[in-house]
C-alpha cells in the first residue's frame, strides 16, 4: 500500500464526531455556484416589487417571469402567488448558476434533432434558452398586442402561455413547448424548494400543500393515521429562512 | 507514457457495494486489494448529515447526488434502424459516482429473485412449451440455482439489517410473510418496519381484492442493529430523505454504514478515489489481465498493475470497460453471434395514483417503507393464458413526501393556475399511488455497443444503448396494472388515476435504475460473457460483478440479488486464488 493511500485512509477513519455544520456553510454552498452575487442581501417578506436586483435576468426579462410565473401560480383566497413566494429571484439564481450554466450536462456538439424519446438535444443552456424564448415572446407580444408580456391584461396572458404550453408560438431554434416545461417545472421547484434557495418565501407552497419541512424524526408520529402533523414549519436553514438569507442569524 | 504504479493482488474498478463486498472478502483471505473509484469519498458524517443531505432542490432535482453526464454519457435510440444520440442529462435511470456507488442513494428494497426466475428458461419451456417463447427473445437460465445462492442472500440480509416477515423458512409459510417467495434458512435479521397510514390503507384494500399483501424487504433498519462485522445501525426515523439521498442517521444499509468502517482499517486494503478508469490490460495473449490503466484528477494516464482485476462498476460501465478493452466478442445483433452488449434488459414500471379523504402524511417514510403482493411476480400465476412471459410486484412505497417531485393530482386537475393550486392544496396530504414493477426479457434488438460517431472526454467511443419495450413487456404491464387497478378499486371512497406505460421506451422521465446485462452470467460460453462464477470465459483472471451479469431482468428490486452473487463469486475468487485457472471449463 502506497504511503498516500494509508493516508487517505487514516483521513476517512470512522467514528469523528459529527461537526455542527453551520449556516453560514450552507449559505456558502448555495451561492458558491453565482459568483456574481456575493451574498445575497435585501430578500424582502413584501413579494417580488421589493425584491433584490437580479442577478442574471434584464429588468426586462424579470418583469416577463414576474407576470409569467404569477399566472401559473397567481395569488388567490388559497394564499400568495409566485411573485410572493420570490420564484422569479429562485429562478434568476438557478440560472446564475450551475443549472443555468447547464455544467452537469453533456453539451459537446453536433446537434442534430432527435426523436422525442431521445430527450434534449438543445445547444443551449437554461439560461441561453430563457435570455433568447423570452425575446421571442416579447418581441411577439409587441408585434400582435403592441406591449411588453407584463402589461396585457391576465386574460390575454393566459392565452398566451396556453399557446406556448401547446408549442404554437415561434421562438425561433427553441421549441416553444420545451421552453414552457422548463419555466413551469422552475416555477414550481421556486415554489415548493426549500427557502434557502430564495423561493418558496415564508412557506408559501410548504404552506398551501401542509408540508411541514425536512425534519428528522416520525418514529413518535408515523403510527397516528389520520392525524395532521402540526409542528413549525422549518427549513434547511431553520425556521426563519428570510432573516437566514438576509444575513441576520 | 503513463505512470506506472506498484502490482497489487487484485484490482477493483469501482468502489461501491459489489467492491465493498469483494474487498472485505478478499482482504479477509490475506490479499492486497486496491479499489479505483472514479469519484469522491462519501461518508455519513460530514457528506449525508441531517441539516445537509436533506435539500431536494441539490441532490434529487438536481440530481448531484448521481453521476454527472457531462464528461461521459452514453448515446440512446429505440432501434437499430435509428441514429443514437447522447443521453444529455439523467433523466430514466441515475446511477452514481463516489465511494459507495449508488448503494448511498438507493432506497433500500433488498428483495430475493424466485427460484424460477433463475431457471426460467428451464422452467418455462417445463410449463408452457418451447413455442410459447417468441423467436425474438434470449431467454437464459442464469447457470447458477436459488439454492444455491440462498446462503448467500442470507450474508447480505444479515450485513445490511434487513427489516421484514419470512414467509418461508424451510419450506414452511410463515404468516405475515411473502407466500411466493423461496424457501430462507431462516427469518430476517430485524422485524418490519413500522407502518405507515397509506401502507395500512394497501393492505386492507390488497386482501380485499383477493391478494396476499405483506411489508416489503427492507435494508433500513427497524430497530438498531450490529451486523456481523461489528458495525453499528441506528434505527430508521422515517425522515423520508432516503431514495436519492444518503442516510445521516445510520439507517439505510450502504457500503459506509456496514462494511467500510472495518474495511478501511485494513492493512492490505488501500482505494483511490477520482480515478477513471479507461481500459482493462491484457497481455500479448489476450487471454491474461494484466491490469487497468486510468485518468487520475490531473488527467494523468496511469497503468495500475494487478494479479486479477474485478469489475464493480455501474452495469452498463462494465460493459462499456469490457468493449473498449477488447475483451470477449462484441454482440452483433444481424448474426446474433456475440456476446459482449448481449441481453441488456429494463424494468417496466407504471402506477395507479389514488385520491382519497384520510390524511396519510406522505412525508412520514422510508426508502423501502412498503406493503407488497407477489401474486403476480416472476411464474407466481398461470401465464397460459395470458401469453406472455415475465410478471411483477404491485407495491405501495411510501418513501416520502418531498413536494416537488411526489405529489400526485387528479387526471382532471388543471396543469397550472388557480385549479392547480387547489388539486395540490386538496391532495397532497391524502393522495398516493401504488406501483407496478415488472420485469424485462432479453431480446435480439436490445442491446449495448460501441457509438461509431460520439465520444468521452479521454476520447473513447460512448457506449450506444439500443432498446425498445417489447409487446410481451407490453402485455405483462398491462395486466399488472390492471391488477393493481383492483387495490385501488377496493380503498373506500377512493378515486383513482391509471398510468399505463404506453408506447416506445423514453430515456427522458424517470423510470427506475434497474438496467442490467451486456455481460450475461451463463453455462454458455456462446450466450455468456461470465461463467457461473462471474469469471471471465475469455480472461480467468477477471471477474464482472453486478447486474451487468443478469441474463434478463425478473420483477424485483436488483441489490439483493446483486449482493448475493457478488458474495457467491467472492468465494469462488479465493478458490481462483489458490488454484489460478478456469473454474468451469469452456
Amino acid at each position: 500500500m502506497s504511503m498516500r493511500d494509508s493516508e487517505r485512509n487514516k483521513d476517512h477513519a470512522p467514528g469523528h464526531a459529527p461537526p455542527r455544520k453551520s449556516r453560514r456553510t450552507f449559505l456558502k454552498s448555495v451561492v458558491a455556484a453565482t459568483p456574481a452575487l456575493g451574498l445575497p442581501g435585501c430578500a424582502s417578506r413584501h413579494g417580488a416589487a421589493q425584491a433584490r436586483a437580479p442577478v442574471y435576468f434584464t429588468p426586462e426579462e424579470a418583469a416577463f417571469i414576474d407576470a409569467a410565473t404569477q399566472r401559473l401560480i397567481p395569488a388567490d383566497e388559497l394564499g400568495g402567488g409566485a411573485n410572493e413566494a420570490g420564484v422569479t429571484t429562485f429562478i434568476d439564481l438557478q440560472l446564475a448558476g450551475a443549472y443555468g450554466r447547464a455544467e452537469r450536462w453533456y453539451m459537446q456538439g453536433p446537434w442534430p434533432r432527435g426523436t422525442d424519446q431521445q430527450g434534449f438535444q438543445l445547444k443551449y443552456t437554461p439560461a441561453r434558452i430563457y435570455r433568447d424564448a423570452i425575446g421571442r415572446m416579447e418581441a411577439h407580444c409587441r408585434q400582435q398586442h403592441g406591449k411588453p408580456f407584463a402589461q396585457l391584461d391576465p386574460a390575454r396572458q393566459d392565452d398566451l402561455l396556453h399557446a406556448l404550453e401547446k408549442g404554437k408560438i415561434d421562438l425561433g431554434d427553441i421549441p416553444a413547448m420545451t421552453f414552457f416545461a422548463m419555466l413551469w417545472q422552475n416555477t414550481r421547484e421556486g415554489y415548493l424548494a426549500d427557502p434557502a434557495y430564495s423561493g418558496n418565501r415564508d412557506f408559501a407552497g410548504w404552506k398551501l400543500i401542509g408540508f411541514p419541512g425536512p425534519r428528522y424524526n416520525y418514529v413518535e408520529d408515523i403510527e397516528n393515521f389520520g392525524k395532521p402533523y402540526e409542528a413549525p414549519f422549518v427549513s434547511l436553514v431553520g425556521r426563519d429562512p428570510s432573516a437566514y438569507l438576509r444575513g441576520e442569524s | 507514457m503513463a505512470r506506472r504504479e506498484r502490482p497489487v493482488d487484485v484490482v477493483l474498478v469501482g468502489f461501491g457495494w459489489t467492491a465493498a463486498i469483494i474487498a472485505q472478502e478478499l482482504t479477509d483471505a490475506g490479499v492486497q486489494v486496491l479499489a479505483l473509484e472514479r469519484g469522491e469519498f462519501r461518508d455519513t458524517v460530514p457528506d449525508f448529515a441531517t441539516d445537509t443531505i436533506q435539500d431536494k432542490l441539490r441532490y434529487a432535482v438536481r440530481k448531484q447526488i448521481f453521476e454527472s453526464p457531462e464528461r461521459e454519457t452514453l448515446t440512446f435510440r429505440n432501434s437499430a434502424d435509428q441514429t443514437a444520440l447522447p443521453m444529455r442529462h439523467l433523466g430514466s435511470f441515475l446511477p452514481a459516482a463516489g465511494v459507495g456507488g449508488a448503494g448511498v442513494h438507493w432506497n433500500g428494497q433488498c428483495w430475493r429473485f424466485l427460484p424460477q426466475d433463475f431457471e426460467i428458461r428451464t422452467h418455462t419451456e417445463q410449463r408452457y412449451g418451447r413455442k410459447f417463447i417468441p423467436e425474438s427473445m434470449n431467454l437464459q437460465d442464469w447457470g447458477v440455482t436459488y439454492d444455491e445462492l440462498e446462503p448467500h442472500y442470507d450474508r447480505f440480509e444479515y450485513l445490511c439489517g434487513v427489516s421484514g416477515i419470512a414467509g418461508n423458512i424451510g419450506g414452511v409459510r410463515q404468516p405475515g410473510g411473502n407466500p411466493f417467495e423461496g424457501a430462507r434458512k431462516r427469518g430476517y435479521p430485524l422485524p418490519p418496519l413500522k407502518r405507515s397510514a397509506s401502507t395500512v390503507l394497501f393492505d386492507k384494500a390488497a386482501r380485499e381484492a383477493g391478494f396476499d399483501p405483506f411489508p416489503c424487504p427492507a435494508a433500513n433498519a427497524s430497530k438498531p442493529y450490529r451486523n456481523p462485522l461489528g458495525v453499528q445501525m441506528g434505527q430508521c426515523t422515517y425522515c423520508g430523505y432516503c431514495e436519492w439521498f444518503g442516510c445521516g442517521n445510520y439507517s439505510k444499509a450502504s457500503p459506509q454504514t456496514t462494511i467500510l468502517p472495518v474495511l478501511l482499517k485494513k492493512d492490505n486494503f488501500s482505494y483511490r478515489t477520482r480515478c477513471n478508469v479507461t481500459r482493462v490490460n491484457t497481455d500479448n495473449t489476450g487471454k491474461r489481465a494484466t491490469g487497468v490503466t486510468y485518468v487520475d484528477v490531473d488527467g494523468n494516464e496511469v497503468e495500475q498493475p494487478a494479479g486479477m482485476v474485478v469489475l464493480c462498476a455501474f452495469a452498463q460501465h462494465n460493459v462499456h470497460l469490457l468493449l473498449l478493452s477488447k475483451i470477449g466478442t462484441p454482440y452483433d445483433p444481424t448474426t446474433g453471434r456475440g456476446v459482449v452488449g448481449r441481453n441488456y434488459a429494463y424494468q417496466i414500471t407504471s402506477s395507479v395514483d389514488v385520491f382519497q379523504k384520510e390524511i396519510l402524511n406522505p412525508f412520514m417514510g422510508a426508502g423501502a417503507l412498503g406493503q407488497g403482493v407477489d401474486n403476480f411476480n416472476g411464474d407466481n400465476f398461470d401465464h397460459g393464458p395470458l401469453g406472455f412471459i415475465g410478471g411483477g410486484y404491485i407495491a405501495l412505497w411510501n418513501t416520502g413526501g418531498r413536494p416537488i417531485l411526489q405529489h400526485y393530482l387528479p387526471e382532471d386537475a388543471p396543469t397550472w393556475g388557480s385549479g392547480w393550486k387547489k388539486a395540490m392544496h386538496d391532495n397532497y396530504l391524502t393522495a398516493t399511488s401504488i406501483a407496478t414493477h415488472g420485469s424485462v426479457m432479453s431480446y435480439r434488438s436490445n442491446y449495448l455497443d460501441l457509438d461509431p460517431a460520439w465520444r468521452d472526454d479521454y476520447g473513447s467511443p460512448l457506449l450506444r444503448l439500443t432498446f425498445d419495450f417489447q409487446p410481451n413487456e407490453h402485455a405483462m404491464s398491462d395486466y399488472l396494472t390492471d391488477q393493481a387497478t383492483k387495490i385501488a378499486q377496493a380503498i373506500p371512497g377512493a378515486t383513482h388515476h391509471v398510468k399505463k406505460r404506453d408506447g416506445h421506451y423514453s430515456i427522458v422521465p424517470y423510470q427506475t435504475t434497474h438496467n442490467t446485462g451486456g455481460a450475461a452470467m451463463g453455462a454458455d460460453p456462446a450466450t455468456s460473457v461470465v461463467n457461473r462464477y462471474l469469471q471471465s470465459w475469455d480472461v480467468p483472471n477477471l471477474f464482472v460483478m453486478g447486474a451487468s451479469v443478469f441474463p434478463q431482468n425478473a420483477g424485483y428490486n436488483p441489490t439483493g440479488t446483486v449482493g448475493a452473487l457478488t458474495y457467491w463469486a467472492a468465494e469462488a475468487m479465493k478458490r481462483y486464488l489458490k488454484n489460478p485457472g478456469p473454474l468451469v471449463a469452456a
